[in-house]
């Protein structure tokens, strides 16, 4: 049988129409619970969504990375039922929003100070001499501060240069934050946010850029999340705390951080930088979960809800796996008690 | 010719019956063309409407920076997210710079590999080299970025820059201490970037002249040189001018691998050891997380900004190529047929 070519196009579209007027609606209708922000939790929350939606069949999530800035604008348009962000949303942004937006802090993470230095030895660092790097008052390698601090090292006479995040990063925040609370002179001239101008250095691109550029570079030095400069085998300092003592990062020193931070504000966008415990990493900081107190889809509300409890609980067991700082149980206890409850 | 009749026996052939259908200007036929016709317009418009659309959406999202800065957005150099004040100037700074070195390299290149291809390679080597660059042309720009980091920018900092300095550290330009990252490891990156898409540009316009012209300055008596300096170059001059602007084109927006190499500071130094910063390079890296009103803001006014140098660029540039033909195509002609003749 020979079709025309006009017809044979005819019955094509009518066929696919057809196809689309009979197929079966799509499968039982979950509800699907829409998210965006932060990245720096990103691969967390992921195995949270996973582990969960295998426990609790009734719900779906779908989060996007877009940045804790994105995250924010889109929960105050509600395009997402909630966000996550790594730096506290200002107190001149939920005025704007239709409805009173809480911090959930869900887990806590470390900046780690990884430098390169031929031979790679032990370094240690105090917050003083940190502040002097990174407003590029420290040039060399050789300076008699990090000597005098490091007695037990021969530190070279390299160019010290400064490697830091050009992107926007929660990462940043929590250095930043830090800065800005163990140098008077850092918090006036540069301050802390996500983005900031720095006075020195050179910038590149997420954890892997500075990584790759402290790794090729000698005499670099630079922050990087924890668990980036632990997978990249770079060396990375001890940073004297609050309390005299050179502290490594890690999960625990973080969660010691924490557990040594009061809840100042009332609400949960606390600092947790420069602590005051004995074995607290003073370079920390918390990473939020964004949500309407009273939000207008109340099914998926108690569904999210549902969610967080858990992550709290059970969920920050997954979270040191993954080098990231659960939070300790009495941060969690108050955490959970302030969620509202919604029928 | 008028009495030409077609076979009857072809009316037995489907396809013939076929396209008579289609061609004839009644019935379906008819309605057909119509159809494509509106659908050929409306695809046109829709480009103008998106090019609108974007315009607009730009401005709307930048108009509480143009409020709030005025001209001196374009014109301050202090971008400091945190006090929020926003100054464009080494964005556009770096823009221009990189790609104005990037094309300064890639253009001659190009043109030299192209001319070499068509002119004096054999042709058994064309083909090859010819998917080669399109091949080039095709690698992701991270890719790009990712080799630029690993491998270009050490060999720059280890070998290029000090032997740079060497010899041309008198001249400010390479000057200052050596990291590697800089504007010129940015400019390396998008020059290697717009090779191939030139060069590609370049073989498809050079085998464009006609083989008469080439043919007729050979019975002239020209060697190889004269042949491409007399017959082939002015008559594909403004092309391949228009080839370099499609470069500049993409040398502008190219994002990525440069903001892996270019240091991302937003200051202007210069020297072009020193790090630098691009239009698009401050796009990619702070949009994401901009949390402030006016640093998104800002960040709109960066993106229409770049719309708007790449227009007023192309523009510039169209305007060069429409006046290339009256300055210098027809000259070289006319001078060099004088001298043979006299």
């Amino acid at each position: 049988m020979k079709i025309p070519g006009p017809w044979s196009l005819f019955l094509l579209l009518s066929s696919f129409l057809a196809w689309f007027a009979l197929a079966p609606p799509g499968g039982k209708s979950k509800p699907l619970i829409n998210g965006a922000g932060a990245s720096f939790p990103y691969p967390l929350y992921a195995r949270w969504f996973a582990a969960y939606e295998r426990l609790d069949g009734t719900v779906r999530f779908n989060y996007q990375e877009i940045g804790s800035g994105g995250g924010q604008q889109q929960l105050l348009h509600q395009i997402v039922d909630f966000g996550a962000s790594d730096s506290p949303m200002r107190q001149s942004l939920p005025q704007t929003a239709p409805g009173k937006i809480l911090h959930i802090p869900m887990i806590a993470g470390a900046d780690a100070l990884a430098y390169n230095l031929p031979g790679s030895p032990p370094l240690r660092l105090t917050p003083d001499v940190v502040a002097d790097i990174f407003l590029g008052r420290i040039q060399n390698w050789n300076d008699s501060r990090l000597a005098q601090i490091n007695p037990e090292i021969a530190l070279p006479s390299l160019p010290l240069v400064v490697v830091h995040r050009s992107d926007g990063s929660g990462t940043t925040y929590i250095f930043t934050d830090y800065l800005s609370k163990v140098s008077s002179e850092w918090a006036a001239i540069v301050g802390r946010g996500t983005a900031i101008r720095w006075p020195s250095g050179i910038g590149a691109k997420g954890n892997e850029g500075v990584a790759g550029q402290i790794r090729s570079l000698p005499g670099a030095i630079g922050y990087l999340e924890l668990a980036f400069a632990a997978q990249n085998r770079l060396p990375y300092a001890d940073v004297q705390n609050c309390a005299g003592n050179y502290v490594r990062p890690s999960p625990e020193s973080v969660t010691q951080a924490l557990a040594s931070s009061p809840l100042e504000r009332g609400d949960f966008r606390i600092s947790i930088a420069n602590a005051v415990g004995p074995g607290a990493y003073p370079i920390a900081g918390l990473t939020w979960l964004l949500l309407y107190e009273k939000p207008p889809d109340r099914q998926k509300a108690q569904k999210l809800l549902a969610f967080v409890r858990w992550c709290l609980t059970d969920g920050q067991a997954l979270a040191s796996s993954l080098d990231y700082a659960p939070l300790p149980p009495r941060l969690r206890e108050r955490v959970l008690a302030s969620l509202p409850e919604i029928r | 010719m008028n009495d030409f009749q077609p076979d009857p026996s072809w009316e037995a052939l489907p396809l013939a019956a076929e396209t008579r259908s289609l061609t004839h200007s009644v019935g379906i036929g008819r309605i057909l063309d119509q159809g494509f016709g509106f659908l050929a317009v409306g695809a046109g418009i829709s480009v103008l409407a998106l090019a609108a659309l974007l315009g607009w959406e730009l401005y709307q999202g930048a108009e509480e920076a143009i409020r709030r800065y005025g001209m001196g957005f374009l014109v301050s150099s202090h971008w400091d997210p945190v006090a929020g004040r926003f100054g464009a100037l080494p964005f556009l700074y770096g823009t221009f710079v990189s790609s104005a070195i990037a094309l300064l390299l890639a253009f001659p290149l190009s043109v030299a590999t192209a001319l070499s291809l068509t002119e004096f390679a054999p042709v058994r080597l064309r083909r090859p080299v010819l998917a080669l660059v399109d091949l080039m042309a095709a690698v992701p720009s991270v890719v790009w970025g990712l080799w630029a980091m690993f491998e270009m920018v050490p060999w720059l900092r280890q070998t290029a820059f000090p032997f740079l300095q060497r010899f041309f550290g008198w001249l400010p330009f390479f000057q200052g201490s050596i990291y590697g990252v800089s504007l010129l490891a940015g400019a390396l990156v998008i020059a290697m970037m717009i090779t191939p898409i030139v060069t590609s540009l370049a073989i498809e316009i050079l085998q464009s002249v006609p083989l008469t012209l080439r043919e007729a300055a050979w019975a002239l008596g020209a060697t190889r040189w004269e042949v491409m300096r007399v017959a082939v170059l002015p008559y594909v001059r403004s092309s391949l001018v228009g080839a370099g602007v499609l470069g500049l084109g993409r040398a502008l927006g190219e994002t990525m691998a440069v903001t892996m190499v270019i240091g991302n500071r937003p200051e202007i130094f210069l020297s072009l050891f020193a790090p630098g910063y691009t239009l698009a390079s401050v796009l990619v890296n702070e949009f994401a997380e901009a949390t402030s009103e006016e640093h998104l803001s800002a960040l709109f006014e960066i993106g229409l900004t770049l719309v708007a140098v790449t227009f007023v660029v192309n523009s510039l540039a169209r305007l060069l190529i429409r006046s290339v033909p009256f300055f210098f195509a027809p000259r070289p002609l006319r001078t060099e047929s004088m001298e043979t003749s006299g």
